[in-house]
């Protein structure tokens, strides 16, 4: 190329300037294609927040939905059970659960709108399998006496209690996720949304 | 960092010859000086290629290939998917696009005897490129399951059946069913994404190493290589990088500003483009009242409804595209370009035009 007689600056500046409106150019031709990836309108209507029957969920007993093809197990604890959770804090690794995921309105050891319903996802925080719902207390391959019921994963042996609250010594190192719900009526819990979005 | 880069270069050059190769195509590429707007086509060709490539890999993950399900995904495409609707707009277009760059390509070689010695390979290649890009349109037009797409596809299946003896059962063989069916379906989708796609893309690259070859024709039909200076560089010839990689840019935006133009606000045009009554699902049972194919193909069609006789009118529709294959070696005239022919040659080739 013959560089002779060139105004340099300017030349500069319409490569500067071509060179940005390419760049622009290839930018605004990737949202599309980038954008496609993301869940389409009927991925996201299967996704919806979803509506659950607790009527018929007696004291001490857990029933499972399914939220995003994931399990969400919703237990109702019975008062002593409640009232254990406090003492296990010692055994735990994020009692309060402060490194857990889990919405801004779900907090303290019982870790649920009432205190008596638990909602969590039946996940667990190590590889994601499902935990196996274990309440029987002094179950003997459990760890015998010392075990108050709780929440155990076949696959690599983590153990929570029944906040969902991972014990020390286990592989999994967060408690189960507590995923956004509220309660529309004593009976209606929803799954899927916050209380204060809905 | 730029020394790195250069090392890099460097390193990479000793084992796969890639400096040799930019220079060849493109840095030390000698293209003459006088070219004019029809010569924007060709690279305006691969920009549409690139189109069609990238939005067709895009609609295979959430187009659904089979009779039950293709229309509604399609739907889908364009109702649920984020971006559906541009990404199949802009292919629905491009396909459009394709054929008008394509045509005014080809129709540049007519006017300036491109397709003449020494650049007969080219011609041929072009025209196998045309002929596959044909049979892409063809079986892509049928994936959206629609009423044009069935009845589309049925009288160009039925064309074979005027193949003496053999005829129906190639119709049979070809659908794959008595009738068009899924099984038809499926095999296009194949065909569409997959086979022809990498057919076009080898023919690509022959055509464009055979022009590199023996270099580009221009509007005077005066062969640049037979007048270089002492380095061996055509007199008449400038480097095809930077002088016309730049010069291409301009042609490029022009050619996005229209395209964009159709995309956002007459992607149908009119029926066009997307024709009506395929927004309707196949059925086997009824013909739509107004059955014509896509722009495109119009010339051909007129071929088949103008000969009286459906064996005749398979053979005329069969030479018109094959006719066009042995072009180099039917124009004799030593004149390349239709600047300096005669005045029949004008005639005929502005009698051409109004037929697309």
């Amino acid at each position: 190329m013959n560089n002779e007689g060139v105004n340099t600056t300017r030349r500069r500046f319409l490569t500067g300037a071509t060179s940005a409106v390419g760049v622009a150019g290839a930018v605004g031709i990737a949202v599309p294609f980038l954008g496609s990836w993301n869940p389409s309108a009927k991925a996201k209507a299967a996704g919806a927040p979803m509506k659950v029957d607790i009527s018929k969920l007696e004291p001490g007993r857990m029933m499972e939905a399914e939220w995003r093809g994931k399990p969400v197990y919703i237990l109702r604890r019975t008062e002593a059970q409640v009232n254990n959770l406090e003492g296990l804090n010692d055994q735990l690794k994020d009692p309060q659960s402060e490194i857990s995921k889990q919405p801004a309105y779900i907090s303290g050891v019982g870790r649920a709108l009432r205190p008596e319903y638990l909602v969590i996802e039946g996940l667990c925080t190590h590889l994601g399998c499902t935990p196996k719902f274990r309440p029987e207390v002094g179950a003997a391959d459990l760890g015998g006496d010392s075990w108050v019921g709780g929440f155990f994963c076949p696959c690599h042996g983590s153990k929570f209690d029944l906040s969902g609250r991972v014990y020390a010594g286990v592989p999994a190192s967060a408690n189960l996720v507590v995923p956004p719900h509220f309660y529309e009526n004593e009976n209606v819990l929803v799954i899927g949304v916050d209380t204060e979005a809905a | 960092m730029s020394n790195m880069l250069i090392g890099l270069r460097d390193w990479v050059d000793a084992r796969l010859p890639i400096v040799r190769a930019w220079n060849t195509h493109m840095g030390q590429y000698y293209a003459p000086k006088n070219f004019n707007f029809w010569y924007f086509f060709g690279v305006l060709s691969l920009v549409v290629l690139v189109n069609q490539l990238l939005t067709g890999i895009w609609l295979t993950m959430s187009y659904t290939a089979s009779a039950e399900e293709a229309f509604a995904s399609v739907e889908y495409i364009m109702r649920d998917v984020d971006f559906g609707w541009i990404i199949r707009y802009m292919h629905s277009t491009g396909a459009s696009a394709f054929f008008i760059v394509v045509y005014l390509h080809m129709y540049r070689a007519l006017l300036y005897g491109s397709y003449q010695k020494p650049r007969e390979l080219i011609w041929v290649f072009g025209m196998l490129i045309f002929v596959v890009l044909m049979a892409e349109a063809f079986v892509g037009y049928v994936l959206p399951w629609g009423q044009m797409s069935y009845w589309g596809a049925q009288v160009i299946i039925s064309l074979f059946g005027a193949i003496p003896v053999v005829g129906e059962d190639l119709v049979t063989w070809i659908r794959g069913d008595y009738l068009i069916s899924g099984a038809t379906l499926n095999r296009f989708f194949a065909l569409h994404v997959v086979a022809l796609p990498i057919v076009l893309l080898g023919l690509v690259v022959l055509h464009l190493l055979a022009l590199h070859e023996v270099g580009s024709n221009n509007p005077d039909g005066i062969d640049i290589k037979k007048n270089k200076d002492a380095n061996g560089v055509p007199v008449d010839g400038i480097a095809f990088h930077p002088y016309y990689s730049v010069h291409d840019l301009q042609a490029i935006g022009v050619f996005l500003f229209v395209f964009c133009a159709i995309i956002f606000f007459f992607p149908e045009m009119g029926g066009y483009f997307i024709e009506y009554p395929n927004f309707e699902h196949a059925n086997s049972l009824k013909t739509p009242e107004h059955i014509a194919p896509v722009w495109y193909f119009t010339p051909f069609y007129s071929v088949l409804r103008a000969v009286p006789d459906k064996f005749w009118g398979f053979i005329a529709f069969a030479a018109s595209v094959a006719i066009p294959f042995m072009l180099p070696w039917l124009d004799r005239s030593p004149v390349k370009s239709w600047r300096y022919r005669g005045n029949a040659t004008k005639i005929a080739l502005v009698v051409l035009q109004p037929h697309f």
